[in-house]
């Protein structure tokens, strides 16, 4: 398993923890090559990006959608500026995997920005970075600045007459900022509400032009996609699920980590890299790819192997790659009830379902939990639910809407002797 | 049309020169050099922050107006983005901010006792400060540590793995 772990996004990882995030290690192991190259050969784009395409890389921030593809949307020929920004809002409970790249491995993800915006056409780019992440952003800014000083990024480099400058921005404090269409609105000095699609960013992003929006972690991917060839990408991990993947496990585990590990791992052998549910309990439920994805049983993850497909059969999906452990003893009715707080105080306000409908979730559930739950709650919960998903501008009001439906499909008992009786079906009062 | 890709530039009747203080308009100007010139308001956010930092942790309404006029933007654009990001405090605050993780994997890793203790031993309520002025106690949405549950964030630095000992002492050795 060892050798399989830490080949992409984490390959600085085992150096020296003092120096692994300089431009110094990052070149020990290979780092600017394939930027350099880029520049020295100026290869066609469309080679680039079939080869993006081959690895079947897909998009890691959570939505999962094929990034050779989005890259071949940009109107790349069309006169005037193009963006490439990237996605360090992390926010997705259970997700912590994009600060770890940053803090030990930033250059990767600058030469990853880079050759995007070879690929697509954009002179500057944008890392969009949470206002939480003080010390990913000081390693990111460092990184930036090595990488200017040593001539890799800004104007006409090494004579090729290629551009690219990139910059930071910080956040302040916005799950939101995550969906891309916000994240826009944030760089342009606004609240970070969706906009409508279309049109699509590709054709009208940042200040109405055409712009590509990719997670740190997809972007982190590109050079060594490119190093090793989208072949070898693909064959890391299983068809249509190209390539290692980074996993965050946490929750009630012996050894939360993050591991990079091929996709198609069986969830066992995660839980066991892990150490194993904390305590030596037993596994009572999985939240396999961030907290708006799904609950699955234990039992059935225990059957199912982490890639895009695998989970999307047990009935949920991949996501982030969060996999938040819970153990059992734990009571389901709190777990859910801390996701609806989660999501009533991130919606952005801007549709009227999830507005509202995060709210009433999280009240009705807080109501049952301390005791004071009505029979008819668990239909009004589903109910609600069921008005949220689906029509909402963004996507958050499917991921507030998705774990109370399956929260209530696998543990509905729980719920109702809750509700019949005042107290936790399992915790002891 | 659900968004302007035009600025919403207004230009306010002020000397510049009179805004804010020079170090903070020189670290402004830096954050605009970013954006396209016509896109000043993209650096309200980084503006933001250095004004509350500068101001002790909070925004006055006076000082939003100064960023909103330096920055050739509407009073109330800069309202909405103060209001609406959950890291700008639009009243005065302790002098050190205690945040807590409370989402699902920190909640997992025990951030409700400890929440629980600093409320109790620090007699402060999540959003409240305490009554020597030394600490604002918040309760915080996923700070992205969930690997180090449950995670603090104190001012502007992460710690990990935090235990009701450790975060009295990391409280403690605070001013």
């Amino acid at each position: 398993m060892a050798e399989n772990q830490n080949t992409v996004c984490f390959r600085t990882l085992h150096l020296d923890a003092k120096v692994r995030h300089t431009l110094e290690s990052y070149r020990s192991v290979g780092g600017y090559v394939q930027w350099e190259r880029i520049l020295r050969e100026k290869p066609d784009p469309d080679q680039l990006i079939d080869e993006l395409k081959t690895s079947a890389l897909r998009g890691r921030g959570g939505a999962g959608f094929p990034t050779g593809l989005k890259w071949s949307f940009m109107p790349r020929t069309k006169p005037g500026q193009k963006y490439i920004v990237c996605n360090s809002d992390e926010g997705e409970p259970g997700t912590c995997k994009d600060r770890d790249i940053m803090r030990y491995n930033p250059h990767q993800l600058i030469e990853g920005m880079a050759i995007a915006g070879y690929c697509i056409g954009a002179t500057v780019g944008y890392n969009y970075i949470r206002g939480e992440f003080y010390e990913p952003t000081a390693r990111f800014d460092g990184a930036l600045e090595e990488a200017y000083a040593a001539g890799l990024i800004g104007k006409n480099l090494f004579g090729s007459g290629i551009d690219f400058d990139l910059y930071t921005h910080l956040g302040a404090g916005a799950y939101i900022c995550g969906e891309e269409t916000a994240l826009l609105e944030s760089l342009e000095g606004k609240k970070g509400q969706p906009r409508f699609k279309p049109p699509f960013p590709a054709q009208a992003g940042l200040y109405g032009m055409p712009t590509t929006i990719n997670n740190t972690e997809t972007l982190a991917s590109v050079p060594v996609i490119l190093e090793k060839s989208g072949k070898w990408f693909l064959e890391q991990g299983k068809p249509n699920n190209g390539g290692p993947k980074l996993f965050s496990v946490t929750g009630q585990v012996e050894r939360p980590c993050n591991l990079e590990i091929p996709l198609g791992t069986p969830f066992k052998d995660v839980l066991e890299m892990a150490g194993g549910v904390s305590g030596g309990r037993a596994l009572k439920a999985v939240i396999p790819g961030g907290s708006s994805v799904p609950v699955v049983p234990g039992d059935v993850m225990m059957r199912t192997d982490m890639d895009y497909d695998s989970i999307a059969k047990a009935g949920s999906m991949l996501g982030s790659g969060a996999v938040i452990i819970i153990a059992e003893g734990t009571c389901m009715v709190k777990v859910l009830a801390n996701l609806a707080h989660f999501y009533a105080h991130e919606s952005c306000g801007q549709c009227t379902p999830c507005r509202e409908g995060t709210g009433w979730l999280a009240r009705v559930l807080d109501r049952i939990l301390a005791g004071n739950g009505r029979p008819q709650d668990l239909d009004l919960l589903d109910n609600v639910a069921g008005r949220i998903g689906g029509r909402t501008i963004c996507a958050l009001g499917d991921a507030a809407a998705m774990p109370v439906q399956s929260f209530l499909k696998h543990y509905r008992s729980e719920f109702e002797h809750l509700i019949e009786h005042g107290r936790s079906l399992v915790e002891a009062a | 049309m659900s968004f302007r890709n035009t600025p919403l530039a207004v230009i306010h009747d002020v000397d510049k020169e009179t805004l804010l203080t020079p170090e903070l308009r020189a670290e402004i100007d830096k954050h605009v050099a970013k954006y396209p010139p016509e896109w000043k308001q993209s650096a309200v956010m980084p503006a933001l922050t250095l004004v509350q930092d500068h101001n002790g942790g909070w925004l006055s309404r006076e000082l939003m107006d100064q960023v909103a006029a330096y920055l050739d933007m509407p009073e109330t654009a800069v309202y909405e983005v103060a209001t609406f990001y959950a890291m700008y405090d639009l009243e005065p605050v302790g002098r050190h901010k205690v945040c807590v993780c409370n989402s699902v994997s920190c909640m997992l890793g025990g951030a409700e006792e400890l929440m629980h203790h600093i409320e109790k031993k620090y007699n402060v309520a999540p959003g409240g400060t305490t009554a020597d002025g030394k600490l604002t106690f918040k309760e915080f949405e996923c700070l992205g540590a969930c690997r180090h549950a449950p995670a603090v964030m104190v001012d502007k630095a992460y710690h990990e793995c935090v235990t009701p000992e450790a975060i009295d002492k990391i409280i403690d050795d605070l001013d």
